[in-house]
This record gives structure tokens, sequence and C-alpha cells, in this order.
């Protein structure tokens, strides 16, 4: 039962008047701008738009300020922007073949058509706190090299031409879409995707590596990861053609998984993937983790009963969203609940006691 | 409306360039020329998004990636000419620049608005593209391999 309390206005009005100045913090410090979190802190803009499922780097640096810097929240500010606009159509779907690499390495082959582009990463950094950056330091200039225009091949195609991996098949059908139709299970490959590639990072990178540590182990290589700029084509109704419509930078990853052949498939390397929206290794790399863990069934593997295994679980729990709002809704007020929970716990002590009472007196 | 059907593939070159330009840029070269236009809006411009899909695999299965924020917008020039304009982003202005740069294309003005608005904003986006690709090149691993001396 739910019974309105009045009273609270004044005090939530007032709450947010405090959380708009401590939003701000103090006066005497230049008040951030939203482009320079979308130039300096880029990679949590990127972070922002990938989980909030909407790509607009502007919105998600304002969204980043106006939530001081709670991802979550700011990811739940994108979500609801989102369902107000109107949605004009579907792309045709991204290739990847054709990206403007920015990095692009495989861990399974040295020496391959593009090269290894380390491209501007974290890796081999020392990891120590660079003081120099509190201190207003100068920006280095990136050297350059003879640029290389053409198409990038997939690391999977030179093991597709020997045959040695599965074939990932063209068809173009219209996908499901899990903003429209309510999640159902079994869900397709197609829908887990979805799911998936909007995911908490935390949450995808734990499943990822609990299938790392053992539980449904694949033994995964990254076959290929791959960050840079991609086209989006859509068909404009009213000119009756496909236009350029978007420039997205996407990161992509194809893990290559061992796979002992089954009762009708040879042995031979099966893949997993991972795409999603901005420069996002760790979260494409865990993704990729993911499907390939969840694609047991259509493989013909054993259900081991691992979590990364469990279709329901990793796709009802991935959504911070969701979970938040499921899990934070539990400290809105409850007084009614919690009323009867105290009534019903007084009686069962009072019973309790009467029957204490009793063997006492037996 | 037309007199002459419009060459597709050149329509569809300056309305993808049009689409991904910064922020402003394609106003900016526009009002430069200082064309006094008269023209009807059909569709004022309008916020939204697109559902961009990508390939299980890279070439498989399609699936939705996730959306991304587009403007679009229509009017019809006092000639008649139609013109559409489609870029990503929350950019109302934009849309409407694009969709007037699309009409104008269709008249006689159109070499000029190819000199003075497409070209240049080629060429940015082109330079743009090759500096990060250069960039990137520097990066590319160069691997030797050190003979070892058990063999010898």
């Amino acid at each position: 039962m739910y019974v309105a309390v009045k009273g609270g206005e004044r005090a939530i009005e007032n709450a947010h008047t405090w959380l708009a100045e401590e939003r701000r913090g103090d006066t005497d410090v230049a008040e951030l701008q939203p482009a320079q979190i979308r130039e300096q802190l880029t990679l949590a803009v990127h972070r922002v738009m990938a989980e909030g499922s909407l790509y607009d780097p502007d919105l998600a640096a304002l969204a980043i300020k106006q939530a001081r810097g709670d991802m979550i929240e700011a990811i739940f500010l994108i979500r609801a922007y989102r369902t107000t606009l109107p949605r004009f159509g579907g792309t045709h779907p991204v290739d990847t073949g054709a990206m403007h690499c920015e990095r692009r390495i495989s861990a399974t082959f040295k020496d391959l058509p593009g090269g290894q582009v380390l491209g501007p990463t974290f890796d081999y950094t020392h990891r120590l706190i660079d003081f120099k950056l509190a201190a207003d330091g100068d920006v280095p200039t990136a050297q350059t090299g003879e640029p290389q225009n053409e198409k990038t091949p997939h690391v999977t195609e030179f093991l597709n031409r020997e045959g040695l991996i599965e074939e990932a098949l063209t068809e173009d059908n219209t996908p499901p879409d899990l903003t429209r139709e309510p999640l159902e299970f079994p869900a397709s490959r197609a829908l887990r995707l979805q799911a998936l590639t909007r995911a908490d990072e935390g949450f995808t990178l734990g499943m990822a590596y609990s299938t790392q540590r053992g539980y449904a182990r694949s033994h995964a290589f990254v076959g290929e990861l791959r960050i840079g700029v991609v086209q989006v084509e859509m068909d404009i109704p009213e000119l009756g053609f496909a236009i350029e419509i978007a420039e997205l930078t996407l990161t992509e990853c194809e893990t290559v998984n061992q796979f002992k052949g089954s009762k009708t498939e040879p042995p031979q390397f099966t893949r997993g993937y991972g795409l999603v929206f901005g420069q996002s290794e760790r979260k494409s790399i865990s993704m990729a983790l993911v499907d390939r863990a969840l694609r047991w069934e259509d493989l013909g593997e054993d259900d081991v009963g691992a979590p990364a295994q469990d279709v329901e679980f990793v796709l009802s729990h991935g959504d911070n969203i969701q979970a938040t709002g499921f899990l934070e809704h539990i400290k809105l007020p409850h007084y009614v609940d919690f009323q009867s929970e105290l009534e019903l716990v007084r009686k069962l002590r009072r019973e309790a006691g009467a029957t204490d009472g009793q063997e006492a007196a037996e | 409306m037309l007199d002459q059907p419009v060459d597709t593939t050149a329509r569809k070159a300056w309305l993808s360039l049009l689409a991904t330009s910064p922020e402003g840029r394609a106003s900016e070269l526009l009002e430069n020329l200082n064309l006094d236009t008269s023209f009807e809006l059909l569709r004022a411009p309008e916020i939204g998004t697109v559902m961009v899909r990508g390939r299980a695999g890279g070439t498989g299965t399609p699936f939705n990636l996730g959306e991304a924020t587009v403007t679009r917008c229509s009017l019809t020039l006092a000639s008649g000419e139609v013109g559409h304009g489609y870029v990503q982003g929350r950019r109302k202005t934009d849309a409407q620049s694009a969709a007037l740069i699309d009409a104008l294309m269709q008249t006689a003005i159109a070499p000029d608005l190819q000199r003075h608005v497409l070209d240049p904003l080629q060429e940015e986006k082109q330079t743009d593209r090759q500096a990060r690709a250069a960039k990137a090149a520097a990066t590319k691993v160069e691997f030797f391999t050190m003979v070892r001396g058990e063999d010898q």
C-alpha cells in the first residue's frame, strides 16, 4: 500500500539549490565548460555515449558536468533525453573494414597487412603519476609518418581463406531492438550484442574476467582490435538514395577462440565480437569474451553452469540504468511498507514471548 | 519541378559532406557568399536520432549498436527547387544551411557554391583526416628480429 506524504517540497527545493552550488564548487576556481570535458575527458565522454546508447559528444560532456562526474547519473540523463527524440530511421550496418584506423593491433599475427598501429594508447606507459600535468606542462607535438590510405583488412579474413575459422555469414534482416520491445529469452545473438554494447563496463569486464579465470573458459586471443572513424550511411526516403549521415569513432574487437569441434563442425577457431561507441577497448574486449561465452549453445558446447553462459543472467543484470533504478529506489520512502514489517516483527516476538512464558510455566 | 534531374552521385556526395562537416562551418561559408535567397520551410529544423547498426563479426548478422543524434530540414526556393538537409548532431542552423545549399546546388549558381562552400569543406575534411592518419602512421610498429646465438 502506498500513502502519499506531503511536506517535503521546500526541503527538496533547497536540496537541489545546494546541489547546484556544490556542483559549481569553489568559485575561485574557473568553471568547467562542456567543451573542455569533450576535449580533455574524452574517454569519459565515450563511455557515457556507449552506455547511454546515444552518440553525441557535446551532450555526453554536458551530462557529465550536470552529474558532477557521476558516470551512471550522466548515462541516466542521456538515456532519458534519448526517449524525447523522434527516430528518423535505421542506418545501413557500418562497414568496419573501411574504418580509418587510428589504432589497430593483433595479438595473433605479428606481420599482418596494414601492420600493427599503436595509436594514442596507455599501453606501455609506466602508470606513474605525471606531476607535470598539474603544472601546465607543454604539450608535445605528435610525430607523423606517411599516411596509409588503403583499406585495412580484418585479420579474420586471413584465417577464413584457410577455412580455419568459422565464417560470419552476411544476412540482411532488420535486427530486433530492445529499446522498442521488451527483452525476451532465449535472446538472438543480435539482441545479445545490442544489450552488451550498452551494458555497464564494469559488469561486462567482470563477466569477461570470470571466463578467463575458468568459468566457461574459451581461451580467447585478441585476433584484432581496431579503433577509428567510420562513415555511416542511411537511406533517405525523400531523396530515394542513401547518404553518409554520420561519422563515428568506434572500437571493434574480434577474438579468436579455441574450438575442438563438435558433431557438425570440424575443429576450427571460433569468434567473439565486440563493437562499442567511442574509444573503449576494455569494454569491447570484454564484450567479445562475453559474446563468445554466450554462444555455447550455437556452437554445440556444454553448459557448464558458468554465470557468463547464462544469457538471462547476463542480459538482465548488465544494464546499469535498470540496475541502479531498482537498487536506488529502496532508499526512497517506504514508511508504510516498513510500518507493516515492524508490526509483523513485534507480533512474532509477542507470540514467541508468550510461548516462552508458557514453557517456563510448565 | 526540376528542369533536369540532378546527378544522384554528385548530390549524395555533397549531402554526405554537409552532414558531417564541423559545427557552423558550412553555415559560415554560405554566409560569406552574401546570397539573397528567399525560401520557404517545408519542414522546420527538427532534432531526432538514427539507429546505427553493426554486424556480428564485422560481416554477419546486423544488430543495433545505438543511436546518434541527427537534425534534418527541408525547404523550397522561390524558384521551386526543393532542398533537404541532414546533419549529424543537434544543429538546427546547420541543417537549414545544408538544405539551402542542397536546393541552391540545383540552380545556376551551383558552380559558385561548389567552389566557395563544398570544395573548402572537402579540403578541410581531407586535411584533417590525413593529419590523423599521419600521426597513426608514426605509431606503426616496425618489427625486427634479433638473431640469437645458440645455432651458431
